[in-house]
């Protein structure tokens, strides 16, 4: 059984549709990239399958349960957790602040505020720092490791680069690896196809609300999805009578 | 191409009959007494006064999107005023309108202060502002505090003279003040107006002066409220601060405009009228009919935000009295108009006033 | 003068106690709740019922009064205050006035228009008083109010700070929709804020019922105490509101020496120099004045 699947999913931002039938499964430890231009709808997917938008039809299921009208505290609590974009961190609260806060769900697990600070080094002199004055990346650092604090089975980061530098972008996803490979499922949104590619096993590329392009990230080429990204892959697929 | 653009309408066929029709009320209210009791007389008298409470409030709230709960600062001065000018040897009439006008020269001070604040925050200064104040006339040795005084000077009238004068008085104040709002509305504030009700931060970025258009309303309110206050001292002629000074003012004006339907200019009106009914036939019950009109202004609050008329103009397209612009598609503009509307339909934007 | 001032800072607890609960649910939920003196109100009548009618003296009626007050906290804000709150800012205020109105006239309907106290049933404790040095007499009733407020502020700064739900209450104040992505029932913490106000109110209306008299129509007079003190106090934590509360019970104290009638006038007077001056040096933002940044450690 998949771990997450996405049935035609639509979801409505009032009258512009953000998502337009959206389907895929990922498997458990499988790490899925989202990517495609701004406004093609991965950040709205990724929402809406962390609750934070209610989708206008189709069904998200995780673990084998409909999450259909479930809260986004009640999925966190199901083990679904998002990294949202722009870190959304409490800025008022402590570096251990927004840590402990990830605890609120309750699931039992091995991520502790202690192993957060392990595995983000960048954090520990910061601890009880408030958030709104961190830097960039110690501010990604602290985003991820809330999400984390929910012992997450699903964990979804969205735009985790965006802002931070290169070196802080490559030390990020230092820390993603050694959660990858510890078996974590990841559904990640990324603007930098390289990246995409070489950190999942599967890819998605989508325009316009909908899935241009999926297959295993082995072995589509960086063409075939710049094409997607673009919009040419539909339109070649398009003109070529079946 | 000409045949086919989009017309643009002020009103609608119903608003224009409606527009004669306000005309003729006007008309038939002006001539009422010749055929009412003298109390039937007052009570018209009362109802004009909330009229005009509902829809100053109303331009507070509703269009400015200023919720003050201390309007009765501006009632209570109104009469004040009025009580002090004509002890100063002032015509009693004529007072009655300088002191509106005193009113609202010192409301202006007050708005440079209050209108920083917002929301809730606004509503409760208000408050505050009333209270201080009610505090300070009662130190005036004229007033002898909660003792009161009179509007002594009136009685050189005889009864049924001035119950006349102060029918036609109020009656006229209606109109005009309705008559500013109207034009105000339909004006090129009134767009301003629109946009700061709908979205007022988003107003201010492209360019809509809020504080002023707000200021205008604040003075416009405080003016209309002091008007209210005086014509009610005239019916009245004793001056009890505590009376006028009194928050259930504010709750009657919240009542009318929220029943009537809020940010709506005729909702006001009809919340007025209703508000008269109520009184007329629940006055009596007393607390009882406090606690039903607290009860009615909380369930609608919850459960009818928009009132009768905000409800009535949203489910059926209702508009009487039209402050804003519709444009209106033409029969066989699909060709023109980019496939918007369909052949043989005719598409009205809402508008919202 | 000494006595006076002191009378004064004690006075001050009292308003510091009935203006947290108004600063603190407008700090979470961003919502002036105008029946906050009402309710205060409310729960000083009921606590006259139990001691007139049921001999239960005050302090032991709060047993019964402060669970109920928590409990018309969490209604209030699951079936009023969240329901309006989603029709904009500007509705709550029409709501919860709706509501001062009905209770007011509600316990008018009860009680009538006489004034009550509390005071006859808590023994000589209403009159009872130490002497400091320099003969100054501080009445034993407005230490323990005092006293009530400093550890209630204490208490309540403890419980934002260091307990999860502290935690989540503040997470939901600052965002709620980013609380509910990392695990916290925003609406569950909302009515547990709300609740926790009004507990605050109900001890408030308790003292008030003790050290003085009211009557169904008080309310409004407690909600601008209130405000004012949260105002005045305002800007810094919830121990702002204590010095908001001492500086609006020092102002009165010497409106009231000034003139025989110039007490309120003194407590008013001074909110408006405070606003004007907060609103003369610094802009004041979306938040507004009464926003506690509720994350300052003690």
């Amino acid at each position: 059984m998949s771990l997450l699947s996405v049935e035609d999913l639509v979801v409505r931002h009032g009258l512009l549709q953000a998502v337009r039938g959206v389907t895929f499964s990922i498997e458990r430890g499988e790490t899925l990239a989202l990517v495609g231009a701004n406004g093609a709808g991965k950040t709205t997917l990724l929402r809406a399958i962390a609750g934070a938008h209610q989708a206008t039809s189709g069904r998200v299921v995780f673990d084998g349960a409909d999450l259909s009208g479930v809260p986004s505290h009640e999925r966190v609590r199901k083990g679904v957790a998002l990294v949202p974009e722009g870190r959304r961190l409490f800025v008022q609260m402590t570096v251990e602040e927004n840590l402990l806060l990830g605890r609120t769900a309750g699931r039992p697990g091995d991520w502790s505020v202690e192993r957060v600070l392990e595995t983000f080094p960048n954090l520990k002199p910061r601890r009880h720092a408030k958030a709104g004055h961190l830097s960039g990346g110690e501010q990604q650092a602290t985003a991820i490791g809330r999400a984390l604090m929910s012992n997450p089975d699903l964990l979804l980061l969205d735009e985790v680069s965006l802002g931070l530098s290169p070196l802080v972008v490559d030390r990020v996803y230092a820390s993603l690896q050694g959660l990858i490979s510890s078996g974590t499922t990841i559904v990640l949104v990324e603007q930098d196809l390289n990246r995409a590619l070489s950190v999942s096993n599967k890819v998605i590329c989508m325009l316009e609300g909908r899935v241009a392009l999926a297959g295993d990230s082995k072995n589509v080429s960086r063409d075939e999805v710049t094409k997607a990204y673009f919009g040419l892959h539909r339109k070649a697929a398009g003109g070529v009578p079946a | 191409m000409s045949a086919a653009s989009p017309v643009i309408e002020r009103g609608t066929a119903a608003s224009r009959i409606a527009g004669i029709g306000v005309i003729a009320i006007i008309l038939l209210l002006a001539l009422a007494p010749q055929f009412l009791s003298a109390g039937a007389v007052d009570r018209m008298t009362a109802l004009f006064i909330y009229v005009i409470l509902a829809a100053m409030w109303n331009a507070l709230a509703g269009f400015g999107g200023l919720v003050s709960v201390g309007q009765q600062v501006f009632f209570g001065l109104g009469a004040y005023f009025a009580v002090r000018l004509a002890n100063a040897g002032l015509n009693p009439f004529v007072s009655l309108f300088v002191s509106a006008v005193v009113v609202g020269a010192v409301s202006w001070p007050i708005s440079l202060f209050m209108l920083r604040l917002r929301n809730g925050e606004f509503a409760i200064g208000m408050w505050v502002i009333a209270a201080l104040t009610h505090l300070l006339v009662n130190l005036d040795r004229l007033i002898q505090g909660e003792t009161g005084t009179s509007l002594i000077s009136l009685n050189v009238y005889d009864a049924s003279t001035r119950r006349l004068i102060i029918y036609w008085l109020a009656l006229a104040s209606m109109t005009a003040l309705l008559a500013i709002l109207f034009g105000l509305l339909r004006g090129s504030t009134g767009a301003a107006i629109r946009a700061i009700r709908d979205n007022e931060d988003a107003a201010a970025s492209i360019g809509v002066r809020v504080t002023g258009t707000k200021r205008l309303l604040f003075v416009l309110a405080a003016f209309g409220i002091g008007v209210a206050g005086a014509l009610w001292l005239a019916t009245a002629i004793t001056f009890q601060p505590k009376t006028y000074f009194s928050v259930q003012w504010t709750a009657y004006m919240i009542f009318m405009v929220l029943v009537g339907g809020i940010g709506t200019f005729e909702g006001a009106i009809l919340g007025a009228l209703l508000f008269f009914l109520i009184e007329t036939w629940f006055g009596g019950t007393g607390v009882w009919y406090l606690i039903g009109l607290g009860a009615t202004a909380l369930v609608f609050s919850l459960l009818l935000p928009r009132g009768l008329w905000g409800t009535l103009e949203e489910r059926f397209g209702w508009r009487l009295l039209s402050v804003g612009y519709r444009v209106r598609l033409p029969i066989n503009a699909s060709d023109t108009a980019g496939g918007t509307a369909s052949p043989g339909q005719v598409s009205t934007s809402r508008e919202k006033a | 003068m000494t006595n006076q001032i002191v009378q004064g800072i004690l006075l001050g607890g009292y308003y510091a106690l009935i203006a947290c609960g108004l600063s603190f649910m407008f700090s979470v939920m961003r919502i002036i709740n105008l029946a906050h003196g009402s309710l205060a109100i409310l729960s000083a009548f009921a606590l006259w019922l139990l001691a007139s009618r049921f001999h239960i003296s005050p302090f032991l009626g709060l047993a019964i009064v402060l669970p109920l007050m928590a409990v018309i906290g969490w209604a209030l804000q699951r079936f009023l205050l969240e329901r309006s709150a989603r029709g904009g800012a500007l509705l709550p205020i029409l709501t919860t006035f709706g509501l001062a109105i009905v209770i007011d006239n509600v316990l008018f309907e009860q009680f009538g228009a006489d004034t009550r106290s509390l005071a006859p049933f808590i023994g000589s404790l209403s009159y009872d008083s130490w002497e400091w040095p320099g003969s100054i007499y501080v009445g034993k009733l407005a230490v323990i109010i005092f006293v009530t407020a400093v550890v209630l502020l204490g208490g309540l700064q403890l419980f934002l700070t260091r307990t999860g739900l502290g935690r989540s209450i503040r997470a939901t104040s600052e965002d709620p929709d980013t609380a509910g992505l990392v695990g916290v029932d925003a609406r569950r913490a909302n009515a547990l804020a709300a609740a926790i106000a009004m507990v605050t109110v109900g001890l408030a209306g308790a003292f008030l019922g003790m050290r003085a008299t009211f009557d169904p129509y008080a309310g409004a007079t407690q909600l601008l105490f209130a405000f004012e003190a949260a105002v005045i106090g305002g800007a810094g934590s919830l121990w702002g509101t204590l010095v908001g509360g001492i500086v609006l019970a020092l102002a009165q104290t010497l409106g009231a020496k000034i003139h025989p009638q110039g007490f309120l006038i003194g407590g008013h007077v001074a909110f408006l120099i405070v606003l004007f001056i907060r609103l003369s040096t610094s802009g004041i933002g979306l938040r507004g004045l009464l926003h506690l940044p509720t994350g300052k450690t003690p």
